[in-house]
């Protein structure tokens, strides 16, 4: 069963680029291991960063299909930093992984404890015959 | 010499693929790499062999390309146990001559299987490694079918041997006290196999390895191997009588079509008679069990030519004995729409109530979705649709997903219709 791990920041950016080397450093590195450790147990199907909201755009279609653009979004908004796609046994496996995610150290070492939103991936119909 | 490349060339391969592992594992008595050269053996005949044909002696061609490949594996172990300055000797490396035509034995497919399903596994790791050691396919093949990366299904293969290795498995043939003991897990995970290909075999996923008929391939063999067992029969004969409702389950637009709505000519006829026929075989050995009831309950299906021709009372009785045999949320529900069908909605619905302090299943989508059916037999509208929708927003399943919003829909714009529907069954 595929599930989406979401992973929000509470405020754009959450002041990342302000933190201070070691804690940025042990934050990277604490990502890359639970990557790593998903690709070794072969769980991982896709692992996404996403660019800080100054990238972001929200588009509509205008007259003829014409992409309209819009920019630039408040402070106070959350955004979806990153997301997981991982293929696990049991929904329990995925909140797990999520709550490791969601401990990521933050400034000082300190766990972030940041809100992961799970979801299971649509997929083909499910089993029927038990 | 050598023969050309044909349609029923990779059926061969598939089939020389667990010969060949047992063979390189006992010789080199080590499972783990053996199984990884294999693996790269089959790559190379799968590059090599329809350009310059099949070799003379495949099964020898295999074996020697494999042999090579650990032999490089043991030379390089030695190397590095070398530079840690432990002798050679100590490490009990031995790096065996290539004898191609000894050393063969007809029970390595079926050592293999047991080993592959191992009950030390988790489901997912046993099906994708029985794919690749058992069933012969790639690491590339079984992971589009899973529809993960290669790496993570290269991944999961590595951790299940690991399990294997560490567990202590040998490699032989289990006594028939561990066989009677492991078989439910090697049925259950070709149970899982087959499963996998019936759900994805739609539409979209037509270009998927077919899971369904790999899974009545290894179902074939393991009947053949073990032809005592009455449930590997009737787990063949649920099977072959499931598949062969396959091209009639869904609709030109990969909509659901359930099984009272279904076009009954487009079901495989031959399935269904070789199906009955393996089920009757496994009826006749005595000892009843769940595959054989499952099988039987789709074999009453599959012999009425329409749908209101259905003996529900027989699946009513069949759904009784499983509920005793094996009680499990899912059959506690396919029983209540039997008794549906026999005695009436109410009783269906008096009888799904059990179901609302299970745990696990009391918000499942599938019993709000079978409430909904029975509401409607009844004629109350206003809670099929509710049920519906509630059916709908708890399911992970996209056809699903279309086909109860569609249902709900439907009633909403056209109440007269209603009482009308079956309680779906697929």
């Amino acid at each position: 069963m595929k599930y989406i791990l979401m992973m929000n920041t509470m405020k754009a950016g959450q002041g990342i680029p302000n933190w201070a080397v070691n804690d940025l450093q042990a934050h990277i590195a604490f990502m890359m291991n639970l990557n790593k450790d998903l690709r070794s147990s072969g769980e991982l199907v896709s692992a996404e960063g996403l660019s800080f909201p100054d990238q972001a755009r929200l588009v509509r279609a205008g007259k003829n299909g014409v992409p309209i653009t819009d920019g630039v979004f408040p402070e106070s908004k959350e955004f979806l930093a990153g997301f997981w796609i991982v293929d696990v046994d049991t929904p329990e496996r995925a909140y797990a992984i999520a709550a490791r995610a969601s401990a990521a150290p933050g400034p000082g070492g300190a766990p972030l404890n940041m809100p992961i939103e799970v979801r299971p991936v649509m997929s083909a119909p499910p089993p029927e015959m038990m | 010499m050598t023969r050309a490349w044909d349609a029923t060339s990779e059926q061969l391969l598939r089939e020389l693929a667990p010969q060949v592992l047992g063979t390189v594992a006992r010789r080199f008595r080590d499972f783990v790499s053996a199984e990884d050269a294999v693996q790269e053996a089959m790559i190379a005949a799968f590059l090599q062999w329809p350009e310059e044909g099949i070799p003379e002696n495949p099964r020898g061609w295999l074996i020697q390309v494999a042999s090579r490949r650990m032999t490089d594996h043991v030379r390089s172990e030695i190397a590095r146990r070398e530079r840690e300055a432990v002798v050679a000797q100590e490490a009990e490396i031995v790096v065996p001559t290539v004898d191609i035509e000894s050393d063969m034995d007809p029970d390595d497919t079926l050592i293999l299987l047991f080993m592959c399903c191992h009950p030390a596994l988790t489901s997912s790791s046993a099906i994708a490694l029985t794919l690749r050691a058992v069933g012969g396919l790639t690491t590339a093949e079984i992971a589009n079918a899973f529809l993960v990366p290669e790496p993570t299904m290269a991944q999961r293969i590595s951790r299940a041997k690991q399990s294997i290795q560490e567990s202590g498995v040998p490699f032989r043939l289990p006594s028939p006290q561990e066989r009677a003991q492991h078989l439910p897990a090697v049925l259950h995970v070709l149970y899982l196999i087959f499963n996998e290909g019936y759900v994805s075999s739609t539409g979209a996923h037509l270009q998927r390895l077919d899971l369904a008929r790999e899974a009545i391939r290894l179902m074939r063999y393991t009947k053949k191997m073990i032809p005592d067992s009455a449930e590997v029969a009737g787990l063949l004969a649920l099977m072959l009588l499931t598949d062969a409702r396959r091209a009639a389950r869904s609709g030109p637009s990969e909509e659901l079509i359930p099984l009272d709505k279904q076009d009954r000519t487009l079901w495989d006829r031959a399935g269904i008679s070789e199906g009955v026929g393996v089920l009757t075989e496994a009826l006749s050995k005595g000892s009843v069990g769940m595959y054989q009831l499952q099988a039987a309950i789709a074999a009453v299906h599959d012999e009425a030519a329409r749908a209101e021709d259905t003996d529900w009372a027989q699946i009513l009785a069949l759904y009784e004995l499983l509920k005793r045999l094996s009680p499990s949320p899912v059959v506690t529900l396919n029983h209540a729409i039997a008794a549906a069908m026999v005695h009436g909605p109410s009783k269906g619905l008096e009888l799904l109530r059990a179901l609302d302090s299970d745990s696990r299943f009391g918000g499942h989508y599938r019993l709000a979705a079978v409430r909904a059916h029975l509401f409607e037999m009844i004629g109350d509208d206003k809670a099929a649709i509710e049920h519906y929708r509630m059916a709908a927003t708890r399911t992970t399943s996209i056809p699903e997903q279309n086909y109860l919003m569609t249902q709900a829909a439907r009633l909403e714009e056209n109440p007269d219709g209603s009482g009308k529907n079956h309680p779906r069954i697929r």
